[in-house]
């Protein structure tokens, strides 16, 4: 192969020379800060720790990323003269993923009780799969707001939260059981979304992220000080699921015993002895993530029927230009205000959830940083595209879950070096790499909810947004 | 009477500190539209780098003089988090200009969460305390009530008020006289014509940034000295009521950032003195929403017209 006719004696000068200010930068950037450690000694006064090496191994990855970004720029100058533009091309792939996906999650504990037994349950199906899916109906609710209608809200926890102590405080108060609660919370949510949504919503894209980010953070402090209403930073208890009304304990009311009744009634009906099941706490779990499947999944069957409404056109039209949309008539306010609001509503069922799995509700899962990561999920994912939503939360909560698993890297960095502590270097600058490559996400597919004479997808690369 | 003249002398100092973190914002806000939404976070690094100058001055090469110590942490901390600003506009920010209007706000949270993560890994998450620099005992007394409550001005506070004062007056000079400013204020007017005339818009907006980081830098080592202590997580809260306090006083106006600034001040410390501490964050999130929803234009803006 021939080489680049620019790569003459001046271009790699030139590539040196930025390698060079590319060094002096990281050092400046990365020298005190990464080069010299804080420490608090037996007196407890700072003192400060030199470092030589972290700060070199920065620099030098600095330089590295430099050259490799240079020469894939050169590659892709010498490509273009030959390379054709593509359009996007749905792939096969992409057409078996939704049942794949579907029917992967519902055998999914049925696949851990096979392979690791039941003793396996409360890390895999509970921390990795009621979580994973727990994120996977937030970045679905904030989809409708984010993706569809094109409104940054950053206070979305905000919803979560009322949803959660909607949960908890009404069935301490009124002793309501969680299938009453449960919609109640996501119209309270719904009620408050609405509320906040009326006077805000005349607002400017970027102000209104900003607003909402108050609202978020104001439902926090309040949580966290009111202490008669909210049990304060000690939280209140909420009561567990039950089966319908059933508990899942070893009672003679309980779940176990109940089921032994019904299979026995079966059994002895056909003339065999009757059976009984033993109690054992993993029923509750598997109970949890069905009914948490069955809420994500009503999230983005609302979602997919929504948008085949007019309401969702006017979304989608929307977030493709304001402008455009108020001189055709459509009332944007009423528009944003329903997107709002089934956002929020669908945010206040996952926190009625989250409050009977966890069974206890405190303000410390509701800070800003829970709204930055269901975020972080809506725009990794390709803002609109629910299947690009669902991979980057299981990419996002999975992702942590490997990063804590690599132990190797101990033996590299030492026993102090947790994999999991740059959980928010990585999904930051992923934020950022996302926007800078592909602002419309991963799966960058959209399809087109009206057409004219035949469907076809095409890339998002081509859409153009306005200024909404 | 005295309990109220006390927290006005804080709620000026905190006020100053405000007022500096809210210029960046409404600088950026004004050249290119954008919410700096990591401006909070470059604020905490600043501080870091503050406190690491200040160490390194203090225990390694064992200066006691506060003056040295000060301007060197000054220094320092204005040209190395000039240098981040200016990294961070660069990599982040610059190439998505003409993208759409939200996905450089998108990429700030990205960035205000790297920074964040950064500094908690690189320097752990513990709180950072610092001796004081001026002996807290050392006040200047002004009067006392007949219940004893004795109202004091301490030193740092006079510093914090004429190290902001100074360098506002710098800040204001290099707006309003020099070539450099001059190319702001146009670009901030129209950044095509400019463009047109031959100003170099990239380097002006770019000199945005670093000038409003060394001012973030500044009011970082400020809240060092008032408060002695840093951790990773500080850059949020004050980020956002510094935001607050740009739009009270109307975004992209630099004298409604610095009113706006010692306003919040002000509320915050007569909210926490005479209501609540526990609810002083509540109060100025509201006085956000409210004055975003009743006056989005501020106390001094100009009120916006929406363009296709």
């Amino acid at each position: 192969m021939s080489k680049p006719q620019d790569s003459t004696p001046s271009h790699t000068r030139k590539l040196f020379l930025g390698a060079l200010l590319v060094a002096v930068v990281a050092l400046g950037l990365f020298g005190p800060l990464l080069g010299l450690k804080t420490e608090q000694n037996m007196d407890n006064q700072l003192v400060l720790l030199f470092r030589p090496w972290h700060a070199i191994i920065a620099i030098l990855a600095c330089v590295a990323a430099y050259l490799v970004i240079q020469a894939i720029k050169i590659a892709a100058a010498h490509r273009e003269a030959t390379a054709k533009p593509v359009a996007a091309q749905p792939s096969a792939l992409g057409k078996y993923l939704a049942p794949g996906g579907l029917s992967f999650v519902f055998i999914y504990p049925l696949l851990v009780i096979l392979l690791v037994g039941t003793s396996g349950i409360p890390k895999w199906v509970d921390n990795f799969g009621i979580l994973i899916l727990i994120y996977v109906m937030l970045g679905w609710g904030l989809n409708i707001v984010v993706g569809l209608a094109g409104l940054l809200d950053l206070g979305y926890v905000a919803f979560y939260a009322i949803g959660s102590y909607s949960y908890a405080l009404l069935s301490l108060h009124f002793g309501w059981s969680f299938w009453l609660c449960l919609p109640v919370a996501g119209i309270l949510a719904a009620f408050w979304g609405i509320l906040l949504g009326f006077p805000v919503l005349r607002l400017r894209g970027d102000y209104l992220a900003i607003v909402t980010l108050a609202f978020g953070e104001i439902i926090y402090l309040v949580a966290k000080n009111w202490k008669d209403f909210t049990g304060g930073g000690a939280g209140i208890s909420a009561p567990r699921i039950t089966f319908f009304g059933i508990k899942f304990d070893g009672t003679p009311d309980g779940f176990a015993a109940w089921l032994s009744w019904v299979l026995s009634g079966i059994t002895t009906t056909f003339g065999f002895d009757p059976v009984t099941i033993p109690p054992a706490p993993w029923y509750r779990t598997m109970f949890l993530y069905y009914v948490i499947v069955v809420l994500a999944l009503m999230t983005a069957w609302v979602t997919l029927r929504l948008r085949r409404l007019p309401v969702g056109r006017a979304w989608e039209a929307l977030r493709e230009d304001e402008i455009a949309c108020r001189s055709l008539g459509i009332n944007t306010t009423n528009t944003k205000l329903t997107a709002f609001a089934c956002g929020a509503f669908f945010g206040g069922l996952a926190g009625a959830f989250f409050g009977a799995r966890q069974g206890f509700v405190d303000p410390e899962g509701f800070k800003f940083i829970e709204s930055a990561i269901i975020l972080a999920i809506v725009v990794l994912g390709g803002m609109g595209s629910l299947i690009g939503v669902a991979l980057a939360a299981v990419a996002m909560q999975g992702g942590t879950e490997i990063l804590r698993e690599l132990d190797f890297l101990k033996h590299i960095f030492g026993d102090d070096f947790k994999p999991e502590l740059y959980r928010m270097l990585i999904f930051g600058s992923a934020m950022v790499i996302i926007m800078l490559w592909k602002p419309r996400g991963f799966v960058s597919v959209r399809q087109p909810t009206a057409f004219l004479h035949e469907k076809k997808a095409i890339g998002v690369d081509n859409v153009k947004e306005g200024h909404g | 009477m005295e309990y109220f003249l006390q927290q006005l002398i804080n709620g000026i100092t905190l006020g100053s500190i405000y007022g500096l973190i809210a210029i960046g914002y409404t600088m950026v806000f004004g050249i290119i539209g954008m919410v700096n939404f990591s401006h909070g976070d470059v604020f905490m690094v600043s501080a870091f780098i503050a406190l690491i100058a200040f160490l390194v001055v203090s225990v390694w090469l064992g200066i006691g003089s506060v003056a040295i110590a000060l301007i060197v942490m000054l220094v320092v901390g204005m040209v190395l988090t000039g240098l981040w600003s200016w990294t961070i506009e660069k990599l982040a920010y610059r190439p998505l200009r003409g993208s759409f209007r939200l996905a450089p706000l998108i990429s700030a949270i990205g960035v205000s969460l790297v920074l964040s993560n950064f500094i908690q890994v690189a320097q752990d998450p513990r709180n950072k305390p610092i001796p004081p620099l001026f002996d807290p005992n050392d006040v200047i007394p002004i009067t006392t009530g007949a219940d004893g409550f004795a109202v004091v001005l301490a030193y740092k506070q006079i510093v914090i008020v004429l190290v902001t004062a100074v360098l506002l007056g710098i800040f204001w000079y290099v707006v309003q006289k020099t070539p450099l400013g001059r190319a702001q204020r146009a670009c901030e007017q129209d950044r095509k014509m400019a463009a047109l005339l031959g100003i170099n818009v990239d380097r002006t907006v770019s000199a945005t940034f670093v000038m409003g980081a060394a001012l973030a830098a500044v009011a970082g080592v400020m809240y060092l000295m008032q408060y002695g202590v840093i951790s990773y997580q500080d850059g949020f809260i004050p980020g956002i009521k510094a935001f607050t306090a740009a739009v009270l006083g109307g975004i992209g106006s630099l004298p409604g950032a610095v009113i706006g600034g010692l306003l919040i001040g002000l509320i915050e410390t007569f909210f926490s003195g005479y209501f609540s501490l526990a609810y002083k964050d509540v109060a100025a999130f509201s006085i956000l929403a409210i004055v975003l929803i009743f006056m989005p234009q501020g106390l001094l803006g100009r009120p916006e017209v929406e363009k296709v």
